[in-house]
């Protein structure tokens, strides 16, 4: 028995899993949510039934979270709950491979800014998550903002669900950037069209798109009543004399994508430049695990499953399977790489957000740590790594263990090699203790 | 399916996370931060952030927005830090 | 990084120890310069609990050492408090008491003895029935077969601590280079002591001080003076923040018996207490090991039991984080403090296992009372270099 354990349910895992299940081997694949899809093809929980289907042969764990990946002898033991999210009476098994697949994908960096931690200020994947998810629109009126092509779709998900949207506040230039890019650049990119609709329909619903501006502060007592919109120099620094404000309830903020890193962390999978590292079968720097989708770089459904299919194929030749070599979907992982390329020229994220924080502004929402005392850790008492730096001020040491402040306080810190510090969470999510005290079945490495 | 948010009945579709029950029944927020009191809701939506903590059926630290609410489901709003019932 | 200028002692590593050594000897007047390849407090100093106890150590030089320790925290703390203001000096200390529990019939008998010999060498020890203990804790099981209480455990926070102590050294003119490296040190003809070389560069002392922590004995061997100190690993599981629910540091009447074993295998005992921040944290297992920090789920299970053994309740609390640190061991269980007589001007100090923050601030002051002459603060003797347990051939 040969098994490929594949931790995602995105594009990237899911293709992961067909690839590798067509070559014969046995495929257990593990997602959090109850149906497959990942953030990009979010399926509308309410209806019933899966619109993906996986080929036989692929066990679907769904509502299942995998809390610790521990390496064994050749191969690793990846540790699941399933059932009711946190709930105290889920399922526990350990699960062996030699052939692990990780498309854990990202999700939505945010920069602070004051007001950020009020209730009414979401994510754009939380904006799109409700809409397209459950149907529930997060405001009346709404304001989107930040960087992006990922917004546009936002916008057209919260008219769908029945907003308002007032704006869509683009903190980059794109078109110069892709100006600035020798031609081509887009080439074999699918989504222009469907981007082109998206532009369509908020220009039916009279929704203006301003570049170079970005929401700098939320306004409200104990919810979001207003936003300050400012316009943007080219580093990001807010221009004098431009604010501006919107009466909102509502505030979606994307600047682009986090990847989700502690299972490659766990792994010991080599980080670089926060993203895991690859080779052209999407192996990783440790023998058996392999990495494809968002992991690897921010590129966008095709090339994640594109990856997957790599991946999928790698892992069951891993495994001893016969694999004819994935070579359509090594070309559209090329393509799909210099398109992730571009974009990222085209949405780069400038230093100047830093300064729409205040000292009062909360940087780590779990701890409730403000920007002034990570400066006195910094400036004050010298406190230099990342991990005294969590200790000296708590940031990074809630519930979240440092997913949404991690990357924010190692920038306002200037701290090296961050990404990696603040994704060590041996603990990938939360288990509670009578759970970590059952003995689990372990279905062995084959 | 019925629920209980706050002690009021609400009714719920099959499917849904305990954060759209809450959104759908006007709730912006539904937990206060242990250290400041101050009110938290959905952030991120996604699982990542920790933030839309509610108490489901005397469990505290259950995130709303993963949670999918079951039949008879009772839901309550978490104040600062709590200890299972 | 420029030049660094010359110093009277060049201490490497700037966990808690290495700071303790500089501030003490920098109160002493003497020139310090700390040098750590990482950040300070970063490695063990930052997967420390924070330990100031006396409750946990077996009558001996160990239990001297942490009674002078003990003793000497309060007392450094106010005098870095009118140093450099109370701000920095702000390092959580608290006098929370432990507890030790005895949850089966057969863990009488030893805890009764411990507690006794404790008592000989001026321990405060107050024996409960289970009623008052459980009126201090109330969510402790109620399988309780002893208790006894011992108010002097306190507690403080180590990375704001090392921060408070090295931020006294820059007070008083000593310096903190992070990121540097040191490779070898330079002697004179007679073997002595002259400088902390840094890859082409060298740091002109008279004197450096091995702080190096799990790496001393590594260290120690790379400039020929090895000392035998290696890395056993210990893990503490952290619960969500919660309500108070735990006053006292609490710990299975079997926890002296773990930390004081010296088997290489897993052993583990139940360590529960609260922080500041309202987590729990949930330890103690120690195993001898290389540098390995790979998860072991095993350990973790282990963890969980032992904890929901002591407080049932914790069971339904999430576990949001676990954390792993290496700790200094010595094969007879005692730090080495002191100068080495196969190399005139290299001190040691380290070996504390999972007890150096607790016993940081008088090893510095023991340190510094033998680099100065001063009457020593406790006897040095046991701690010495040279025993055979703890020098190696070279």
């Amino acid at each position: 028995m040969r098994r490929v354990v594949v931790v995602g349910g995105g594009p990237a895992g899911m293709a992961a899993a067909k690839a590798a299940a067509s070559c014969g081997v046995e495929v257990v694949l593990i997602d959090a949510a109850p149906k497959l899809g990942g953030q990009y093809h979010r399926q509308d929980a309410r209806e019933s039934g899966d619109r993906f289907k996986l080929p036989d042969g692929v066990e679907h764990l769904a509502e299942s979270v995998v809390w610790a990946i521990e390496p064994i002898l050749e191969g690793h033991r990846v540790h699941v709950r399933t059932g009711p999210a946190d709930g105290p009476d889920r399922t526990g098994r350990a699960i062996e491979t030699r052939a692990l697949v990780l498309a854990t994908g990202a999700y939505d960096w945010t920069p602070p800014f004051p007001g950020w931690d009020l209730p009414g200020v979401y994510t754009a994947g939380a904006a799109q998550a409700m809409a397209k998810g459950q149907g529930v629109a997060v405001g009346e009126r709404v304001i989107v903002a930040g960087t992006g092509p990922f917004l546009l779709p936002v916008a057209t998900s919260l008219i769908d669900a029945g907003s308002r949207v007032s704006a869509i506040l683009e903190a980059n230039d794109p078109v110069a950037g892709f100006a600035a890019r020798p031609g081509g650049a887009l080439a074999g990119w699918t989504k222009a069209g469907e981007l082109a609709q998206y532009g369509a329909a908020l220009a039916r619903h009279d929704v203006p798109l301003r570049r170079r501006c970005a929401v700098i502060a939320a306004l409200g007592e104990d919810r979001v009543e207003a936003v300050l919109a400012a316009r943007l120099d080219e580093d990001w620094n807010p221009v004098p004399h431009t604010m501006r404000r919107f009466e909102v309830d509502a505030v979606a903020v994307g600047f682009g994508f986090t990847p989700q890193l502690e299972s490659a962390v766990a792994a010991r999978c080599e980080i670089e430049g926060g993203f895991v590292a690859v080779n052209a079968a999407q192996g990783t720097s440790v023998p058996g695990v392999f990495a494809a989708g968002e992991l690897t770089g921010i590129g966008g459904a095709d090339l994640a499953a594109a990856e997957g299919a790599v991946a999928g194929a790698a892992a069951a030749k891993r495994l001893g399977a016969k694999v004819r070599a994935p070579i359509g979907a090594m070309r559209r992982a090329r393509v799909g790489r210099r398109f992730a390329a571009a974009l990222a020229e085209a949405y780069p994220v400038r230093p100047g957000w830093r300064g729409w924080l205040r000292d009062g502004t909360i940087v780590c929402r779990c701890e409730e740590v403000a920007y002034g005392e990570i400066r006195h850790a910094v400036e004050d008492l010298d406190v230099g790594g990342a991990r005294s730096l969590k200790l000296a001020t708590r940031a990074g040491l809630g519930l979240c263990q440092g997913r949404i402040c991690g990357r924010n306080v190692a920038e306002l810190a200037s701290l090296p090699d961050a990404a990696d510090a603040f994704a060590r969470r041996p603990v990938a999510v939360p288990v509670r203790l009578g759970e970590l005290a059952e003995d689990v079945p372990v279905d062995e490495a084959p | 399916m019925r629920v209980r948010v706050d002690g009021a009945e609400h009714v719920a579709e099959r499917g849904q996370t305990v954060a759209a029950v809450l959104l759908a029944a006007g709730r912006g927020s539904w937990r206060t931060t242990r250290i400041g009191g101050r009110p938290r809701g959905l952030f991120c939506g996604i699982g990542v952030c920790f933030d839309c903590l509610v108490v489901v059926n005397g469990v505290p630290d259950v995130r709303a927005c993963q949670r999918v609410v079951a039949d008879g489901d009772d839901i309550r709003s978490q104040d600062g830090a709590e200890l299972p019932s | 990084m420029g030049r660094i200028e010359s110093a009277d002692v060049v201490v490497i590593g700037a966990g808690i120890i290495g700071a303790a050594c500089a501030e003490a000897l920098s109160a002493a007047g003497v020139r310090v310069i700390v040098v750590d390849r990482g950040a300070p407090a970063s490695a063990t100093t930052a997967s420390g609990e924070g330990n100031v106890l006396v409750s946990d150590k077996e009558p001996g030089p160990q239990l001297e050492l942490a009674v002078a320790s003990r003793r000497r925290w309060p007392v450094l703390l106010d005098e870095l408090r009118e140093l450099i203001g109370p701000r920095l000096a702000s390092v959580e200390w608290e006098v929370k008491g432990g507890l030790a529990v005895a949850t089966t019939a057969e863990a009488v008998g030893p805890l009764a003895a411990l507690t006794a010999a404790q008592r000989a060498s001026g321990v405060e020890v107050e024996d409960l029935d289970a009623d008052r203990a459980r009126e201090l804790e109330p969510h402790l099981t109620e399988q309780i077969t002893a208790v006894s209480h011992f108010p002097d455990d306190a507690q403080l926070q180590p990375v704001l601590a090392t921060a408070a102590l090295l931020a006294a050294l820059r007070a008083r003119g000593g310096e903190i280079h992070s990121g540097v490296t040191v490779d070898g040190i330079a002697t004179d003809r007679s073997g002595a002591v002259v400088g902390a070389r840094t890859g082409a560069d060298a740091i002109p002392c008279r004197a450096v001080v091995n702080a190096c922590g799990p790496w001393a004995g590594h260290f120690s061997a790379t400039i020929g003076a090895p000392i035998d100190v290696l890395p056993r690993r210990g893990m503490v599981l952290v619960t969500a923040p919660l309500p108070r629910f735990v006053g006292r540091k609490v710990y299975d009447a079997g926890y002296v018996d773990a930390v004081a074993s010296p088997e290489a295998d897993l052993r583990t005992s139940a360590v529960v207490e609260s922080t500041a921040a309202g987590t729990v944290l949930i330890g103690s297992s120690r195993r001898r090991t290389a540098f390995d920090d790979d998860l072991d789920v095993a350990v973790l299970r282990c963890l969980a039991r032992g904890a929901i053994g002591l407080f049932p309740k914790l069971a339904g609390v999430p576990v949001m984080r676990a954390y792993g640190g290496f700790r200094p061991y010595t094969p007879d269980r005692l730090p080495v403090i002191g100068e080495d007589p196969r190399m005139p001007g290299l001190w040691h100090a380290t070996g504390h296992e999972g007890a150096g923050i607790g016993l940081a601030a008088a090893t510095g002051r023991l340190l510094a009372d033998l680099f100065t002459g001063r009457e020593p603060v406790v006897d040095p003797g046991p701690f010495r270099v040279d025993r055979p347990e703890i020098a190696l051939e070279a």
